[in-house]
């Protein structure tokens, strides 16, 4: 059995041993895109279990071992984790659990400290914990990044994006029930078989793969209704999970509106080009700077070359690219907010709006720290600028109710339709006049 | 014709109106529920049976509570805002704005160009709900208080955060004797800033406003708040006819297009409506069975205190009195502690009245046969009380509590006690009090929750909570506060979960409260081996059930759970061994006045709100004070860092500029960086105009602005900060976005926190007058001096046309002044340490931020902490004095990385204590408040944590201050054995 090795801090290694013996649990934040890094991961030879429990005890015992005033969604990864843990599903002498760190100003570069505090109290101090990061925080030998690795993340992280994109657009308007959701399946399988063949892995493949995958969703029977159309933004925990959201696409399918969620690629974009950013607001090592440039670039183009495949279905709205964003900010945000999702998230519903998505859900943890300036902070500011915009903040907490929550979105979907009838009777008398 | 019926069912409420086609008015009806929203909303229908029959209808239904009701009738669903908003296009044409209030929520509606509507956020729920609550506590129906508001002649400050905080802030005043009618208009004025902090979020409410919902249709006293805080007059504050059933007008008004019924079918349907999804979650039984509980009961009704007889004993007594803060209670008790007399209720909001009738009903009792030979008194009440009825001693409360825990358990190591506001719990080791928790404002009310709630529904609380016992399926409202725990029953209602399901929940909700908020516990072996439960709460026995099944553990539960305090004070008054007692008792009683009087002191300029109470013979109480100046006494001034810090700040003063003015917001991470920019400026020839320091009404200036209601107060505060620059004529406003702080070289970075890095950009973009000036927030880096020089000098040369050369001599000028300014902080933290050594005296670090220097933020805690004779000092006179050590916690803020630097360094001092100062809605303290403790308790030391806000009530903290100095001292005692 592997030997518990410390560093010189007195922090759990993961070591080589442990590669060989230990499954790693990682939770689950999106369910296509972790699904595949997941597979990832399995190609480099670990074993890994991606949690996709969502009962109540994951909340209680995220409140039983993480500081209540921690954002949700420390609580529920803790508590997801601790909860599969103690499940007796495992050997617990045998896992260890993979957490991100993103390491910018805001409590979430804290998630791996609280985790480990949280294992502490459980008398798990035994379980090495893992930082996945790509600021360079905490090493182990058992576990690094290996460089072939960025590029499979990469693209799978855009595999995600995609299908993302194609389901929310047919999942609302599908003639046979349940068929989006099969097609989601039968797209991740046949990615997840195409990695273990070491396929999909190549520029080229990766275009042939989003190619496949819009064609498949494609072949779904749609009607041709116009609902009404919901951007999703927000803290990125809570607005992508189901856990932390309560299931909020669902719920904004079933009140018959299209859900719109800006893809994760954006999001990567941004933590990379934050440390270009850095150097340019206060100065540092231009080398810091060229090789967040590099990656930068390498990942704009991947996104370029997603919105060019996405742009050839006319069925879905293509995603503007990165720098679109970058120009919409200009006036709000300087490019130095960067904590948590910072200018992005403003930059997102910019975006939605521009692109005609004027009904906004703004998701975050009840007091989310950099929401209070870059969500409901810039709620008003865009309200002035887009009279129509239609946004509505919503917070999300283990004691925030559910009926509380689809109440506000209630009234924010009714003026939706409102919006979207008053929309209709102008173009209507626009018509009549033109006649 | 077709009628149209509108429903809306409320949080307490429920509403039906019948429309004919022409939108008349036929039928309206308006009920409390009392958590029955089916059988209830029935019976309101069938009032409109005879209106009805025979007529074809569409019906839709509205309200926050009616969502789960429509979908499992089948029946339309509006959204209640929606349909307000409708209701009021169709009759009140021409509106600017509508106010609503439910019992759960407010609500704003701006009509104009763009229709905006807005509903309060998770945290400022309850407002009927909250006025009811505050109404139970000065024992008056809604209607009664809202008669007292009118008389009002004083309005205090209250906290507008939420209904928790209010009421935190309504309980001292209370206790401490303020008028009834003045707390009933704050409490009102309360709801009033709460409705315009919470959503008017930097829309002006101007026009014609129409104000609708039953608390503002019932209540002339809140409408009149409204009125004169937004200055309105007749023509502009429109107070409807059916103000209480607009949403269900407007629900009727939306039925258009919908289904048509009649009568029987919709009646039909709303019968049939029992709720299917049920969404809510569940927990298991408290009891099985009837012989579980019986073999409970008898385990814990063991613990009693000494027989006596108290109709026949003869001899010495000792009286202990607990003036807590929902209740009043005492104990007298005989040499044996066999208790003689004693007395539990709710003080009534005069705390003075219950104990002066109690005392001469003991005297009635003692007659000839039995002698009182002291007393003692504690809790919120303990110096009012004290100095009415000459009392021999008053004791802090933890104190009292173990002195009568160690009674009934003399091996006691841990006591949990849950009031009616407070929860405090206390660990015990070598027979003295070693560590305290209590409650923060957020978790505070919960006892006295249950009881409200109880009452609400028309039970009492022993009713009601016996109701839970059997429960078979209690419903999970989770842990995090009263209002969010309101809102939670509302989802269980709407699930259709019965009274018994919401009783046992609501006390297994208290518990996990207690458990995972206060004291933070993860098993049972975190509290202790003998674990002794007490206050009024725990009479509740599903209360005390829950907490052991939570732990896992048996625990002691004396049968006079609830008397605890007054029996600690009474066996204290016993220990004290007295020949006689000062207290007023027999004849000196007769002679007995008390009267009482608000007033604003006029010491400072703190402006204290200052209750002062007058007895017969002369004798003063003053309450409300921070200091010692309104009781005529001289003020203690021990050396005080943080006022230091604070008047030397405050002192900077801009010298007339070539460049005109500059205005610098006076707070947030200025409170540091103050020095810097000053001198950068001023060398740049600017004249620099710096805000004046914070007060309320900073806070109200620019509180319609603010857009996120859980940021914290500091943050609050700037808005009118820089609406006061504005009026002092400042054209150019600097401050700056600062992600990274200045690299002192202990953690793993150097940033600051998100809302101080970003909130000069909120600022820009939520407060529209700086958009008529030059408001500049550049992105700066003060930590590489180097850079920040080509990076300062690029920026004023293309904003101000400043040679480059300038910008770089006044930016390595602004270091040096930055670099003094810390030095002199540090050197003059160490000659007050040096002082207090040399004469024996406390070191008290009040560690926070350094804007935790700002009276207004700190709401003179440092006072007090130096009237209890502590020199004070701040964490950044002796963070430098740790060397770079590894953290368990990423440790990646500079402020917050001075926290574990003094941390560390308190343990290395003998005579140093440490508490924390925590703005409420601060995240970034949830880490480093646990992280601190954890040094702090490894070292030895005590933690003590003060959750502050715009709360300006000091009654809690001194009770922590009090709590702490106890356990010093008792550890003390130790050491010199």
């Amino acid at each position: 059995m592997a030997e518990l090795v410390y560093n010189k801090d007195g922090r759990l290694l993961f070591t080589k041993e442990m590669k060989k013996e230990y499954t790693l649990l990682m939770p689950q934040m999106l369910p296509i895109h972790f699904g595949m890094m997941k597979s990832c991961l399995e190609l480099e030879g670990f074993k890994v279990d991606m949690l996709t429990t969502e009962h109540r005890n994951i909340v209680d015992t995220g409140l039983k071992y993480v500081h209540n005033d921690t954002c949700y969604p420390a609580l529920l990864v803790i508590g997801q984790l601790i909860d599969a843990v103690q499940s007796g599903k495992y050997d617990v002498h045998k896992i260890a659990l993979l957490i991100t760190q993103t390491g910018g100003g805001c409590r979430a570069s804290n998630y791996i400290h609280l985790l480990r505090k949280a294992l502490k109290k459980a008398n798990l101090e035994f379980v090495p914990v893992i930082s996945v990061n790509l600021s360079g925080l905490e090493k182990n030998p058992g576990f690094s990044l290996s460089l072939p690795l960025i590029p499979k993340l990469a693209f799978s992280m855009l595999y995600g994006d995609a299908i993302m994109l194609a389901a929310n657009r047919c999942r609302p308007y599908e003639v046979n029930p349940g068929q989006t959701d099969a097609v989601v399946q039968q797209c991740q399988q046949k990615l997840i078989n195409d990695f273990k063949n070491g396929k999909g892995l190549s520029r080229k493949a990766y275009k042939q793969e989003l190619e496949y995958i819009l064609q498949c969703f494609d072949s779904i029977e749609i009607t041709d209704e116009q609902k009404p159309k919901v951007g999703i933004v927000g803290e990125i925990y809570v607005k992508f999970s189901s856990l932390g959201n309560n299931n909020l696409e669902k719920f904004l399918v079933a009140e018959g509106a299209e859900p719109v969620v800006p893809g994760l690629i954006d999001f990567m974009i941004f933590k990379v080009n934050n440390r270009v950013v850095d150097v340019e607001l206060y100065g540092g090592k231009a080398v810091k700077r060229i090789v967040a440039g590099a990656l930068q670039k390498f990942f704009e183009m991947l996104q370029r070359d997603y919105i060019e495949i996405v742009k050839r279905h006319p069925r879905y709205t293509a995603p503007e690219p990165f720098s679109h964003m970058q120009k919409l900010i200009k006036g709000y945000l300087g490019y130095g907010n960067k904590m948590g999702e910072g200018w992005l998230l403003t930059g997102e519903m910019l975006d939605l709006i521009h692109s005609g998505v004027n009904n906004i859900v703004c998701t975050q943890p009840f007091g989310c720290l950099p929401n209070h300036i870059v969500g409901k902070g810039m709620i008003r500011r865009l309200k002035d600028d887009y009279p129509d915009s239609n946004i509505v903040a919503i917070d999300y907490d283990p004691g925030a109710t559910k009926i509380n929550q689809e109440n506000r979105i209630k009234l924010m979907l009714a003026n939706a339709s409102r919006n979207k009838r008053k929309q209709e009777t102008e173009a209507q008398h626009e018509m009549a006049h033109v006649n | 014709m077709i009628y149209k019926v509108g429903i809306d069912v409320g949080s307490t409420t429920v509403k039906v109106v019948v429309l004919d086609e022409s939108n008349k008015l036929l039928y309206r009806s308006y009920e409390r529920h009392f958590s029955k929203v089916r059988e209830k909303t029935c019976e309101l229908l069938s009032g409109a049976e005879s209106i009805l029959r025979g007529h074809q209808l569409r019906a839709v239904i509205t309200g926050s509570a009616g969502l789960g009701m429509a979908t499992a009738a089948g029946v339309d669903f509006v959204q209640e805002v929606f349909a307000t908003a409708e209701a009021v296009d169709c009759f009140i044409p021409e509106t600017d704005a509508v106010i609503e209030l439910g019992g759960e929520d407010a609500k704003i509606i701006f009509f104009g160009n763009s229709l905006e509507e807005r509903m309060n956020g998770s945290c400022a729920g309850g407002t009927g709900a909250f006025i009811d609550q505050m109404a139970t506590l000065l024992n008056v129906t809604a209607g009664e208080l809202d008669e007292l508001s009118l008389k009002h002649e004083k309005i205090y400050p209250i906290a507008s955060r939420c209904g928790v905080f209010a009421k935190t802030d309504v309980q001292p005043i209370l206790n401490q004797g303020g008028r009834k009618e003045d707390v009933a208009a704050s409490i009102f004025q309360a709801v009033v800033d709460q409705t315009i902090a919470g959503l008017t979020q930097g829309r002006e409410l101007k026009g014609k406003l129409v104000f609708l919902g039953g608390p503002l249709f019932f209540l002339k006293g809140l409408r009149q708040r409204f009125i004169e805080t937004l200055e309105l007059d007749d023509e502009h504050a429109i107070f409807p006819e059916n103000a209480d059933c607009f949403a269900a007008i407007g629900a009727a008004l939306c039925s258009g297009g919908y289904e048509v019924t009649d009568y029987d079918e919709l009646s039909k349907k709303l019968i049939s409506a029992v709720s299917s999804a049920n969404t809510t979650n569940t927990l298991p039984p408290l009891f099985d069975s009837q012989e579980d509980y019986d073999a409970f009961l008898t385990r814990h009704n063991s613990n009693s205190p000494a027989e006596t007889d108290p109709e026949t004993y003869t001899g010495d007594a000792y009286l202990g009195i607990d003036a807590g803060s929902t209740t009043t209670k005492l104990v007298l008790i005989d040499t044996n502690g066999g208790i003689l007399y004693s007395y539990y209720s709710a003080n009534l909001g005069n705390p003075v009245s219950v104990v002066l009738s109690q005392l001469k009903a003991i005297n009635d009792f003692c007659g000839d046969r039995i002698k009182i030979k002291g007393s003692a008194v504690t809790g919120y009440g303990e110096d009012l009380i004290k100095s009415a009825f000459m009392v021999d001693a008053g004791l802090v409360e933890t104190m009292a509590h173990y002195r009568a825990a160690r009674h009934f358990d003399p091996q006691v190591d841990f006591i949990i006690d849950i009031g009616g506001q407070d929860m405090k719990c206390f660990k015990i080791r070598n027979n003295a009090v070693d560590s305290i928790m209590l409650n923060e404002a957020c978790s505070s009310g919960c006892g006295s929750f249950i009881e409200t709630f109880a009452k609400a529904l028309g039970y009492n609380i022993a009713d009601f909570s016996k109701m839970g016992l059997f429960a078979a399926h209690p419903v999970d409202l989770g842990s995090r506060c009263t209002v969010f725990m309101n809102s939670s029953v509302k989802q269980a209602q709407k699930d259709g979960a019965s009274i018994e399901d919401i009783s046992a929940g609501l006390s297994i909700s208290i518990v996990k409260n207690a458990i995972y908020k206060v004291i933070r516990a993860a098993s049972a072996d975190d509290l202790g081996q003998r674990i002794v439960v007490q206050g009024g709460t725990f009479y509740n026995d599903a209360v005390l059930r829950s907490f052991e099944n939570e732990l896992g553990r048996n625990v002691t539960r004396p049968v006079i759970s609830g008397l605890m305090g007054a029996y600690g004070c009474a066996l204290t008054a016993m220990d004290m061994g007295l020949s006689e007692s000062t207290l007023l008792i027999g004849s000196k009683l007769d002679g007995f006045t008390h009267t009482s009087r608000p007033t604003t002191c006029g010491g400072c300029t703190n402006h204290c709100s200052l209750t002062i109470n007058t007895f017969d013979g002369g004798r003063r109480f003053i309450s409300g004070n921070r200091c010692e100046k309104p009781l005529g006494k001289a003020n203690v001034s021990n050396p005080n860092l943080m006022k230091y810090k604070f008047d030397k700040l405050k002192a900077y003063e801009g010298k007339p500029g070539v460049r005109g003015k500059i205005g610098i917001p006076f707070g947030l991470n200025m409170y540091e960086n103050l020095p810097f920019w000053h001198e950068f400026f001023t060398q740049l020839e600017f004249e620099v105009v710096v805000s004046s320091p914070s007060t309320r009404a900073t806070y109200i200036k620019g509180q319609r602005t603010i857009p996120s209601d859980t940021v914290c107060y500091p943050a609050k505060l700037m808005h009118g900060h820089v609406l006061e620059l504005i009026d002092k004529g400042c054209s150019v406003i600097f401050y700056p976005c600062m992600p990274y702080n200045f690299d002192e070289g202990k953690g793993d970075n150097n940033y600051n926190c998100p809302v101080v890095a970003y909130y000069p950009e909120l600022l820009g973009a939520n407060v529209p007058d700086l958009q008529e000036i030059k408001y500049l927030t550049p992105y700066f880096g003060l930590h590489r001096p180097k850079d920040f020089e080509k990076k300062a000098a690029e920026y004023f040369f293309n904003n101000f046309s400043i040679p480059k050369k300038e910008t770089v001599a006044a930016a390595r000028k602004a270091y040096e002044a930055y670099e003094a300014y810390k030095q002199d902080i540090r050197s003059n933290g160490q000659a007050m340490i040096d002082h207090a050594r040399a004469n024996g005296q406390k070191i008290l670090v009040i560690a926070g931020r350094p804007y935790h220097s700002d009276p207004e933020i700190n709401h003179g805690i440092d006072d007090l902490a130096s009237s209890y004779g502590f020199v004070v000092i701040t964490e950044d006179a002796v963070a430098h004095h740790s060397p770079k050590e590894a953290r368990k916690v990423l440790n990646q803020w500079t402020y917050q990385s001075r926290l574990y630097s003094a941390a560390k360094y308190v343990c290395s001092q003998s005579d140093m204590q440490m508490i924390q100062l925590v703005s409420f809605g601060c995240g970034i303290d949830a880490i480093t408040g646990d992280e601190t403790r954890d040094i702090l308790e490894s070292g030895g030391k005590l933690y003590t944590q003060l959750k502050i806000d715009d709360i300006s009530n000091l009654g809690a903290v001194k009770i922590r201050i009090r709590s702490l100095i106890a356990a010093i001292e008792a550890r003390e005692a130790l050491e010199v054995k």
